[in-house]
């Protein structure tokens, strides 16, 4: 028996852009993206649910996220999550890789008796490929990053390969340990029906308070304790329940600062003959260095 | 991330449109099971929600992943090797997905592994399938198998046969055909006969047994000897086991991925499925209702994406300095092609209602039966409605197989002579929708089996009712139209019934039963038109289309031709 925690991310959907999605100044329009599942972290979730088919255990989905995320924590549940926990606060917002990974890391602590913790590789909007890491590293535990493939696990020990440049290598570690996940190593099952039916009405605490603050006649603590009685409730996670330090967390806590955003277009339509000489290479090394490709 | 059942506005005004409040109440019997299984629907609401949350599933998968693999599967095809049978890897990788997904027991009971579904949605889910690969269609719709042992079974019968099917752990055949019995399955001989213990065997030959290396198989044969009619056949059901060989599969012209097998049962121990001699004259009666509408549903979808590709493909191609798309002659075939689809899914659902409603009723006389309560009541309902499926049914069957034809046909024409090679999915369309006038009963025996309630003009009440009500949404003129289809059938029935001539009325009910199939069609493209002013345009132009075919249908009856017959020899000679 091993149970596994999964890092999952709500990531706007990039590869399906079309028209105004650019602000003027070259920054992303998220409200005008469609959301969806990151794929690599679905890829995570596949493996975590395959691990616990071959050796038994529990599968954990968690998001740091807004409301809205807990879309993909249901979708968590559709393909086989035994429970999802949302993990929102107005205080997470603008949070960079290391606030992220710190508040992350503490509510993996707080959830617990875990073997495993799974994520993707990286997510398509930051594309940085560090949350999984620095997690590892909060959490004090080893990592095998660029995994492709659980060999094996026994005697609390995990055997597994790994993609290098070139190849791969087998690399053994002790557990608990973090992996993250490259996008084609297992294909993500599809979603069952019997628990899309089942938890399709599953909701967080946050969809719940917005349930009352629409329908005055509705209680928040019956309304929690109804949905955990029909095993719908998306546990939620704020700062004060994993009693974070605040100046750790979201804006405050992230030192990376967005200098600009360029969406550079590659404009060249012609393609230029250099002559395989040294004059020829010479030629266009001068160039590489003048348009500020080298140097 | 195309969706096959989200992207499909028609299909969804379709979904958005079904009344299954009937259904659903005898279905689900006060939602009871609502308080063993999470994923039960609580009411009729939820009902609705849970179908249309698992449509867009089954959508999803056959968007995004079978429709992907259809290529390759139709390239490499089933493989036969060593006695063995093996599907295409985009087949085996298809299965295991929609075994993940929980749909290979769709309407089957949930105390079994199913979803308990009606069987109207189960008919749009092979709709969906057969769209993205027509030949995984006959997998997956072979789970009808454990409907029939469902109905007619013992409960051992069914612990023993569903539940495997339900998980995608066995998928099954239905193995009725042999090499002299194919239309007529009267002449089947598979032989069934019982050990001193009342153990039953099979012994003998089935051919063209789609997915016949299924692991479990229903099988028709005859259990009593010495009888030559479909009262000495049972039915049986038996695992795969060393004592069935497959002999062989067939070299199709389509469907490749779906491996017909010749089979050979070598004293097979097999379970009788019902009562005894039932076999033909009940169960095959019975499952074949199922069969034929997931055939219709089948040829539907093949329909659906030659049509998607033909579209596609006239807005991308230019000649003459612009889109053909755009050239008058191209623009029309286009409309028509989504007119006939449109009008095709309209019966479909149609149809498959009224066998669903059929079912349920059925199911629920059963149960009142057991009960002790009466049921005369439902018993009228259900002798209506039975009626309304022994025409709908093979109607359904009849049209739409027909009509894929004819557009996977116009869809390779569209593409010219790009369609005629192999690089381009219009001519795999064209194959495959080549057997769906066959199998299930070929278009003749559908037009036989509707032609007798057509004869007795069934629906004549219903049809007085349409043509006193008042249309709303300037449909007014299209119903004067239907009244003169309606006057031409008429007049050509009472042409044929005169007569008195049983081979003539044979010729003339081809005729007959499409007339009859323009009225039912007409008036549900009236009643859509009345929600969806877009519907107007096709209910104008089927209506319109029906009337001048409705003139030839009644030339052709009328002008003597068939008086050739008697002179065969001399004209085939």
């Amino acid at each position: 028996m091993y149970n596994s925690i999964v890092m999952v991310k709500q990531v706007p959907d990039t590869a399906n852009i079309s028209g105004k999605v650019m602000k003027d100044d070259g920054t992303v329009n998220r409200a005008k993206l469609p959301a969806i599942f990151n794929h690599e972290d679905k890829v995570a979730l596949e493996l975590a649910l395959q691990v616990k088919e071959r050796y038994g255990g529990k599968v954990t989905a968690i998001t740091m996220g807004p409301p809205r995320a807990s879309d993909i924590l249901r979708e968590c549940l559709y393909m086989g999550a035994d429970e999802a926990y949302l993990i929102s606060d107005r205080k997470f917002a603008g949070a960079d890789t290391l606030a992220t990974s710190y508040v992350l890391s503490e509510a993996i602590k707080k959830i617990g008796d875990y073997h495993f913790v799974f994520a993707g590789r990286q997510a398509i909007d930051g594309d940085t490929a560090q949350v999984g890491p620095q997690t590892a590293e909060k959490l004090n535990i080893p990592q095998i990053t660029y995994t492709e493939e659980i060999i094996e696990v026994s005697d609390n020990k995990i055997k597994a390969k790994r993609k290098i440049d070139g190849g791969y290598e087998v690399v053994e570690s002790t557990l608990p340990v973090l992996l993250t996940v490259l996008k084609d190593v297992v294909s993500p099952r599809p979603f069952s029906a019997k628990r899309v039916m089942a938890y399709k009405n599953a909701k967080s605490l946050i969809d719940l308070e917005k349930l009352t603050e629409e329908n005055s006649l509705l209680y928040i603590d019956k309304l929690v304790h109804e949905y955990e009685e029909r095993g719908l409730f998306i546990k939620t996670l704020t700062m004060d329940d994993l009693q974070l330090d605040e100046q750790r967390c979201g804006i405050k806590g992230s030192p990376t600062k967005v200098y600009k955003v360029e969406s550079v277009v590659l404009g060249g339509t012609d393609h230029i003959r250099i002559e395989p000489t040294k004059n020829g290479i010479g030629e266009l090394i001068d160039k590489l260095m003048k348009d500020h490709i080298f140097g | 991330m195309p969706n096959y059942f989200t992207d499909n506005s028609d299909m969804q005004f379709v979904f958005n449109n079904l009344d299954l409040r009937e259904i659903v109440e005898i279905a689900e019997d006060n939602f009871e099971e609502a308080k063993h299984y999470n994923y039960a629907p609580i009411d009729y609401n939820d009902a609705i929600e849970n179908y249309r949350k698992v449509l867009e599933i089954v959508g999803d998968i056959a968007g995004n992943f079978i429709a992907e693999r259809a290529s390759s599967v139709d390239e490499e095809g089933a493989v036969y090797k060593d006695g063995k049978v093996y599907y295409a890897k985009g087949t085996a990788e298809n299965l295991k997905q929609i075994a993940q997904a929980d749909l290979m027991g769709m309407s089957l009971p949930r105390k079994y592994g199913g979803l308990n579904f009606p069987f109207t949605i189960y008919v749009m889910a092979i709709e969906i399938i057969s769209r993205a690969d027509a030949s995984l269609m006959n997998i997956f719709g072979l789970q009808d198998i454990a409907d029939t042992i469902n109905k007619f079974g013992t409960d051992e019968l069914r612990e023993e046969f569903i539940p495997k099917i339900c998980s995608g752990e066995h998928t099954g055949a239905m193995a009725l055909t042999e090499p002299d019995a194919g239309s007529d399955l009267q002449a089947v001989k598979l032989h069934a006969y019982q050990d001193e213990k009342g153990q039953w065997y099979l012994k003998g030959v089935k051919r063209f047994i789609t997915n016949g290396n299924g692991e479990a198989l229903l099988v028709l044969a005859r259990s009593e000897p010495g009888t030559k009619d479909g009262r000495g056949l049972s039915m049986f059901a038996c695992h795969r086991d060393d004592t069935i060989k497959v002999r062989r599969i067939e070299n199709k012209l389509g469907i490749h991925g779906s491996p017909t097998c010749e089979l050979q049962f070598n004293d097979t121990p097999a379970y009788l499925v019902g009562q005894r001699k039932f076999g033909l004259i009940k169960y095959v009666f019975d499952l074949m209702f199922r069969a034929r509408m997931g055939v219709a549903a089948q040829a539907l979808g093949i329909a659906q994406a030659a049509y998607e590709e033909a579209l596609k493909y006239a807005k991308e191609r230019e000649q003459f300095g612009r889109a053909i798309y755009n050239i008058p002659v191209i623009t029309n075939m286009l409309i028509d092609m989504r007119v006939a689809i449109e009008a095709n899914r309209a019966l479909l659902y149609a149809a498959a209602q009224k066998v669903d409603i059929k079912e349920k009723l059925e199911e629920k006389i059963k149960k009142l039966k057991e009960a002790g309560k009466p049921f005369s009541e439902e018993n009228i309902r259900l002798k209506r409605v039975m009626k309304e499926s022994n025409f709908l049914t093979p109607l359904a069957k009849y049209i739409l197989a027909e009509s894929a034809n004819k557009i996977a046909n116009d869809a390779l024409q569209i593409h010219g002579g790009t369609g005629y090679m192999r690089e381009f999915k219009a001519e795999r369309f064209l194959r495959d929708a080549r057997i769906t006038n066959i199998y299930e009963g070929t278009s003749q025996l559908q037009i036989v089996a509707a032609s007798g309630n057509v004869i007795n003009d069934i629906l004549s009440d219903y049809f007085d009712e349409k043509e006193k009500k008042q249309y709303k949404g300037g449909v007014a003129p299209l119903v004067s139209h239907l009244i003169e289809i309606r006057e031409i059938f008429k007049d050509c029935l009472k042409y044929v019934v005169e007569k008195k001539d049983p081979a003539f009325q044979d010729v003339a009910a081809k005729d007959l039963v499409e007339l009859y199939g323009y009225l039912y069609v007409g008036y549900l493209l009236l009643e859509q038109a009345e929600k969806d002013q877009k519907k107007v345009f096709v209910a104008n132009r089927y209506i319109l289309t029906s009337l001048a075919n409705a003139r030839k249908n009644a030339e052709s009856i009328k002008d003597g031709l068939f008086n050739d017959i008697l002179h065969a020899d001399k004209i085939l000679s």
